[in-house]
């Protein structure tokens, strides 16, 4: 008897703590990133050197590159110029791959689940990038994927499983910045680059990131960007003046909701409510009654698949937001989720990535039409095929021809390489990366509008008209 | 018990929990009071909130029947009846579009002949779910259960783990891992209006009514039927029942199918609320069924049902009814947090659940 009542102590203390911990936890991650930094205040140093060692060299190799891979066989001295001796005194290490050796390099995108789509269609953007390059420098590459799906475990699972391959170029992915967050500083402590065609959120490439993150790039628009543009055409093309947003806790929906309101308000517009769902949540309707309370023109929730079609078909069975203006971001852009939503995503807007009509685009459709024998899924095909494209770029740059011919690839200099890239022609549009790893052009992006023949044929119409282009 | 005698042999934890209680309760009521004081919700937005908890909770004590049961009879825990709850919603998805596509769901209202078909070919999907769940029930128990019933108590329960897995990626496999549409049945998305601006969407009283209906025929079919009245026979004491002449194992078989079958029924009702299905949806409702069994007491059949409405009730309208006052950002966000603390609390005050026995270990 006695000791079931220390145990009810103990229940009683462990709950009292885990509520001081939910309470104190937002503090601590911040705390041990300034210790992060810290450290590695040295080693940047070192790392700023080396660049302007050699950033005038990558420049010239990055550029030169971007011409010739486009099916040109390359001599063997084009090989970024770079001999044996250089690229073996590498500071990250060396890949060193035989005569006969592929290529390799991995990729992490969600391939199960509600945003199944989003990953397929980014993974089709790598190997359409593949199948283009063809042979690189007399080396087939291949692609190893993972399914990263939208979740910190899987991200960390992924990247674990992929930075085990010592042979691995660099890594494309994750689609989901949640995913992104352990997987970095895993590929990163690897040695290898990360690109990613879909994150969003703005801390993976902020001025302050740890130096865990340092090998880190996107090709993908920043939300400070993507939260700003909703905005704006919120309030000055619609003309609606009371908003209320949800977000679903991860850092890309509670970061890009943030951005929303603050632009919202800056302009002069009433946030009426700042609302959260729980990921797997399906009973939407008491938030969606709290914030029908508070009497919004417009539902700003840039979330997921699945709660995000929750959200969107229990709107408008809710009193008060029958008529409500309902607007989501790139996380809601594929055909899954207008088919989770069903008639109620009619009239809905989304903001999501856009790809302009140039010649490379539409042999990039006529080849992935040939090959899958459908149309894109999402909207990141384009973006995962400009960050391969550049891995693959970088690659050649870092990388020399050995005697028997094999290749070595120095790990730091296809860092440098990658970094540097500076106006490079994709299908997104001109691409320069910044030293934080931003390489989005910033033009690749529009409000798109759910009509109702898309929302009656998602997979037949997709994807839907563009309404507004910053 | 004088006074004095009865504060010397006051145990120190029963202190401690009795002001962790009271400081729970007083938090609370703070809370609300904040809440209803600066009048942010109305009586319409309550009347909303209590509906969306009885729907969801519903769904939840169907849901939670199924753990009850078994655990009354068997004393283990079916971890793998999220999943037999996802089997049927998955399989009847086939039926449901199908019907769809035919019109059979379409109807101007629900008054007419049509709409009277709309409520039919509910009922079919209803009982086709409960069918399929119900048989995935009674293979489960015969496979992975039955082999192991003079195991130590551990045993089926990891296996029940495992199952609940093993259903999962099954599932997986037939039906692909991306989201299945129900078909909307557009008449159910009519409010029915009260005055004063009270509604209620038509889905919703489906969903409660097909739910009342079910719970009502389980009593009736526990208390009232032989089989019945062998399973609570076979659930007070297995050997004395067997001795009594009754097959133990086909009554076992039997709760299993009625736990599957009423998990079937809430996974039609939880698709046509929410339109969704795939292949994971089994988790969450699961697990929240569970908890909703134990706060109730679990074993005990009234506990179940309430336990589900209660969580449900919990969930919907106690994040803005006790965290909005006090001033927390985002209170939806920590509904989960509400029902597990409640969970805590009623483990901790009263270990059997709401309407658990008072088991005396001392006899």
């Amino acid at each position: 008897m006695r000791s079931i009542r220390w145990l009810s102590l103990l229940m009683a203390i462990v709950l009292l703590g885990g509520v001081v911990v939910a309470c104190s936890s937002d503090d601590e991650p911040e705390d041990t990133g300034s210790d992060v930094e810290q450290v590695d205040d040295s080693t940047n140093a070192d790392d700023g050197e080396m660049d302007d060692e050699d950033a005038d060299e990558d420049d010239d190799v990055a550029e030169g590159d971007v011409e010739d891979v486009d099916g040109e066989e390359m001599d063997e001295d084009m090989a970024g110029g770079m001999s044996v001796e250089d690229v073996m005194a590498d500071s990250l290490g060396v890949i060193e791959l035989g005569p006969d050796d592929p290529i390799e390099i991995g990729a992490m995108f969600v391939l199960s689940g509600p945003n199944e789509s989003l990953g397929v269609d980014s993974r089709d953007g790598v190997e359409l990038a593949i199948d283009t390059i063809g042979d690189l420098l007399g080396h087939q590459v291949v692609l190893t994927a993972e399914d990263s799906q939208c979740s910190p475990e899987g991200g960390q699972t992924a990247a674990t499983r992929l930075a085990a391959d010592e042979n691995l170029v660099g890594v494309i992915g994750t689609n989901c910045s949640g995913a992104a967050e352990p997987a970095i500083p895993i590929v990163c402590d690897a040695g290898m680059v990360m690109i990613s065609p879909s994150n969003t959120a703005p801390k993976l490439t902020a001025s302050d990131r740890p130096a865990s993150f340092g090998c880190y790039l996107r090709t993908a628009h920043n939300d400070l960007f993507q939260g700003r543009v909703a905005a704006d055409f919120a309030y000055t093309e619609q003309g609606l003046r009371k908003a209320a947003t949800i977000h679903d806790g991860s850092p890309y929906a509670e970061e890009l909701q943030n951005v929303f309101a603050l632009r919202f308000q800056e302009l002069g517009g009433e946030i009426t409510a700042q609302e959260a769902v729980n990921v797997n949540d399906t009973d939407m309707a008491p938030v969606l009654t709290a914030i029908a309370a508070t009497e919004p023109d417009v539902i700003y929730y840039p979330i997921f698949t699945a709660e995000g079609g929750f959200v969107t078909a229990q709107a408008r069975d809710t009193a008060g937001l029958e008529d409500v203006t309902l607007m989501g971001a790139d996380g809601l852009f594929s055909a899954d989720f207008v088919d989770a939503a069903g008639e109620a995503a009619t009239g809905m807007f989304l903001s999501g990535p856009f790809v302009g009509d140039s010649d490379l685009y539409d042999d990039f459709l006529l080849a992935l039409e040939d090959k899958y024998g459908r149309g894109p899924l999402s909207g990141f095909h384009a973006h995962a095929y400009d960050a391969t494209m550049m891995l693959l770029n970088a690659a050649v740059a870092a990388a020399a021809v050995t005697e028997d011919g094999g290749l070595v690839i120095g790990r730091q200099a296809l860092r440098d390489a990658l970094y540097a890239t500076t106006s490079y022609e994709g299908l997104t549009g001109s691409l320069t990366c910044d030293e934080q790893g931003d390489c989005a052009t910033g033009e690749a992006l529009a409000v798109f509008e759910i009509t109702a023949d898309v929302a009656a044929d998602p997979e037949g119409t997709w994807p839907p008209g563009t309404v507004y282009q910053p | 018990m004088p006074w004095s005698r009865r504060l010397r042999r006051l145990h120190p934890t029963d202190v401690i929990m009795g002001i962790v209680g009271a400081s729970v309760i007083a938090v609370v009521l703070y809370g609300s009071y904040e809440t209803l004081r600066s009048g942010r919700y109305d009586g319409t937005d309550w009347f909303s909130f209590l509906v969306a908890g009885l729907t969801q909770g519903s769904i939840y004590a169907l849901i939670a029947l199924g753990y009850t049961l078994v655990y009354g009879i068997l004393r283990m825990i079916n971890f793998a009846h999220g999943e037999i709850f996802t089997a049927g919603a998955m399989t009847t998805f086939y039926l449901a579009t199908w019907l769809s596509g035919k019109g059979w769901l379409t109807a101007d209202r629900l008054g007419s002949a049509a709409g009277a078909r709309v409520l039919g070919t509910i009922v079919l999907l209803i009982v086709f779910s409960a069918l399929i769940s119900s048989i995935v029930a009674v293979v489960l128990e015969r496979v992975a259960y039955r082999p192991l019933r003079g195991a130590p108590r551990l045993i089926p329960l990891i296996t029940a783990i495992g199952a609940s897995f093993f259903l999962q990626y099954t599932l997986r496999g037939l039906y692909g891992s991306g989201i299945r549409p129900y078909p909307d049945v557009s008449v159910l998305n009519r409010e029915l209006t009260f005055g004063g601006g009270y509604s209620i969407a038509m889905d919703e009283v489906v969903v409660i009514g097909s739910a009342f209906v079910l719970m009502l025929a389980l009593v009736a079919f526990v208390q009232g039927t032989r089989t019945g009245m062998a399973m609570r026979a076979v659930a007070e004491d297995r050997q004395a029942a067997a001795l009594m002449g009754i097959d133990v194992d086909r009554t076992i078989a039997t709760t299993f199918a009625v736990g599957g079958a009423l998990a079937g029924a809430a996974g039609v009702l939880y698709a046509l609320l929410f339109r969704q299905t795939q292949f994971f949806m089994g988790f969450i409702p699961g697990l929240k069924a569970f908890t909703a069994a134990v706060l109730g007491g679990i074993g005990n059949i009234p506990g179940a049902m309430l336990g589900g409405l209660f969580l449900g009730i919990a969930e919907s309208i106690g994040p803005f009814l006790f965290l909005e006052g006090l001033g927390i950002p985002s209170p939806n966000q920590l509904k989960d947090a509400i029902a597990f603390t409640m969970l805590v609390l009623v483990l901790i005050f009263r270990p059997t659940g709401i309407l658990g026995e008072r088991v005396s270990k001392r006899a």
